[in-house]
């Protein structure tokens, strides 16, 4: 891939991310609530806002803050602020991003990806969940296999970033159709077939955010 | 929605603080990170047990808190699993030296939680999974079936032996025959409101009921008629004996839970009509716990709970207890 040695992944990245996130979330959360009403409790919206809400109201202690250092205070403040499923995965990938190597260089697009593949494969662990289980991880983990593509190829990045868009919003899609196997939905059994499944739909709407002002930047 | 509420906010904060006035001579509330313990240290070499997990089912698992029970635990936001910073300085609050127990419910959110809390904490531990719903199937590349009210007599017999000094291995063994020996089968007739969404988790008719309902409003195994309560009561039992494979003449404890919104008038007739059939059944009730201990909100309906018993069980059952939801022999 053809990489643009500026700042990805610096703290005011993170942080402007976050604000972003937070609008689309914000927009869509009375969808989100209702997909998780129907296989779920409903309180997967509740649990994003509030963590991007935490995330957010960290900018002045994380901003002149080395990146790890940073990484690892959103890490706690995720793990210890939002509770449930959400508040363990999404903490455990800002744990394990901030131990990739070598974060006080300049972070270039392919160690960004490197960081987001290796949060995504920590989440996978700890939830022991796998694609086609009917979770945000029929998201995530196709698109940590396209960044790990995307890395060692010469594809134009903005591209690249189109093709994730499109991925992350198909596989979102796809879980409309599945069983679930892992989480609360998995209590349905065929019930819970017909509904997309809200930590995908929220998981899409994040990607989809951070693609779309990658491209346009 | 219509609930004793102030500010949405801070409705947990404000829930535990009451808690903790209400029961100053048991149990003290910590807050940021938030959990409850005992009033008292724990003494040297007693095993510490924590357990904790959404709020929303009290009085589990604060109203547990005490002699004889559990020695701490971490309450998460409503029907969200707590944090692994509430288990890591309720650890460390608690444990003397001898361990700690965790006793965690199978939900995905909370084995999560109190793994990484686990993996936090430096001193030794361990912990135990409740799988004590029979409505969901089991398999090993499925979440499983869920940890429901059985987690109140894992807690109990569990608790008892700690504080008679059982070592952290034998408390985990306990733990786990009695979860083993315990099957639970519950339905709702009603839906409950969690307070941050401000409206019913899901939508049931009049003359509906779902049979299977886990512990926050998540849909059971069907959607069916309402009938008769010995009618309701038999499948429910069905589905446990299926489990359990009780023979004749086995003793058994049999619990019938509240989850909140069913009076205790009704509870008592679900006790007489599983009693009845139980007894055409040649199965024996040696013990019995009827009431609102693991709720869900305000939802109506109840759970049956049936746990064979052995001499161990049976003795660290009737062992003194002393808690806010639980007292009995001091």
């Amino acid at each position: 891939m053809i990489t643009e040695t500026k700042g990805y992944m610096s703290v005011s990245f993170l942080i402007s991310q976050a604000k972003n996130i937070q609008i689309v979330i914000d927009e869509n959360a009375a969808e989100i609530e209702a997909l998780d009403q129907n296989i779920g409790d409903g309180d997967h919206i509740f649990n994003v806002q509030r963590g991007l809400k935490l995330v957010v109201e960290l900018e002045n202690d994380i901003k002149n803050l080395p990146l790890q250092k940073s990484l690892n205070m959103i890490a706690m403040k995720v793990l210890s602020g939002i509770g449930g499923s959400s508040g363990a995965l999404f903490g455990t990938f800002f744990m394990s991003m901030a131990k990739t190597p070598d974060l006080d260089r300049n972070i270039d697009f392919n160690k960004a990806c490197e960081m987001v593949i290796k949060g995504i494969n920590a989440m996978k662990e700890r939830g022991k969940a796998d694609v086609g289980e009917k979770t945000m991880m029929d998201v995530l983990i196709p698109v940590s296999e396209k960044l790990n593509e995307l890395k060692s190829s010469n594809v134009d990045m903005k591209e690249g970033l189109s093709e994730i868009i499109k991925i992350a919003e198909d596989r979102m899609l796809s879980t409309k159709d599945m069983l679930a196997t892992k989480g609360r939905a998995s209590f349905l059994g065929e019930r819970a077939k017909g509904h997309i499944d809200p930590g995908a739909r929220s998981s899409q709407l994040i990607i989809d955010t951070i693609c779309k002002s990658l491209i346009n930047k | 929605m219509k609930k004793f509420i102030n500010n949405v906010d801070d409705f947990l904060k404000e829930s535990l603080s009451g808690f903790g006035k209400a029961h100053s001579d048991i149990i003290k509330v910590n807050f940021e990170p938030n959990f409850i313990s005992r009033k008292t240290k724990t003494k040297e070499g007693k095993v510490s047990l924590i357990s904790g997990g959404g709020s929303g089912h009290e009085p589990m698992h604060g109203g547990f808190v005490g002699h004889g029970m559990l020695d701490a635990a971490c309450p998460g936001f409503v029907f969200s699993a707590p944090t692994p910073d509430q288990m890591q300085a309720a650890a460390e609050h608690v444990d003397s030296g001898a361990g700690v127990l965790f006793i965690v419910k199978n939900y995905s959110g909370d084995i999560m939680n109190f793994q990484m809390g686990a993996e936090m904490y430096s001193g030794k531990n361990d912990s135990i999974i409740t799988n004590d719903d029979v409505a969901v199937e089991d398999s090993t590349f499925t979440t499983g079936r869920r940890g429901v009210a059985a987690t109140v007599l894992v807690e109990k017999i569990v608790g008892s032996l700690a504080e008679n000094g059982g070592s952290l291995e034998e408390c985990k063994k306990l733990g786990e025959k009695v979860n083993k020996n315990s099957g639970t089968m519950g339905v709702a007739f009603s839906s409950c409101t969690v307070p941050a969404a401000g409206k019913p988790t899901f939508d049931i008719g009049n003359d509906e009921m779902e049979f299977g309902v886990g512990i926050h409003g998540e849909p059971g195994r069907k959607r069916e008629k309402i009938q008769p309560s010995k009618k309701i009561v038999n499948n429910m039992l069905e589905a446990i004996l299926d489990d359990l494979k009780l023979q004749k003449n086995e003793k058994t404890l049999l619990f019938i839970n509240g989850m909140g919104g069913t009076p205790l008038t009704e509870l008592y007739l679900v006790y007489d009509d599983a009693c009845e059939i139980l007894k055409s059944k040649g199965i024996e009730i040696t013990r019995s716990l009827v009431g609102n201990y693991c709720t869900s909100l305000e939802m109506q309906g109840a759970s049956v709970t049936l746990l064979k018993c052995d001499e161990e069980i049976l003795k660290n059952w009737d062992a003194p207890v002393h808690t806010a939801a639980m007292r009995w022999g001091m």
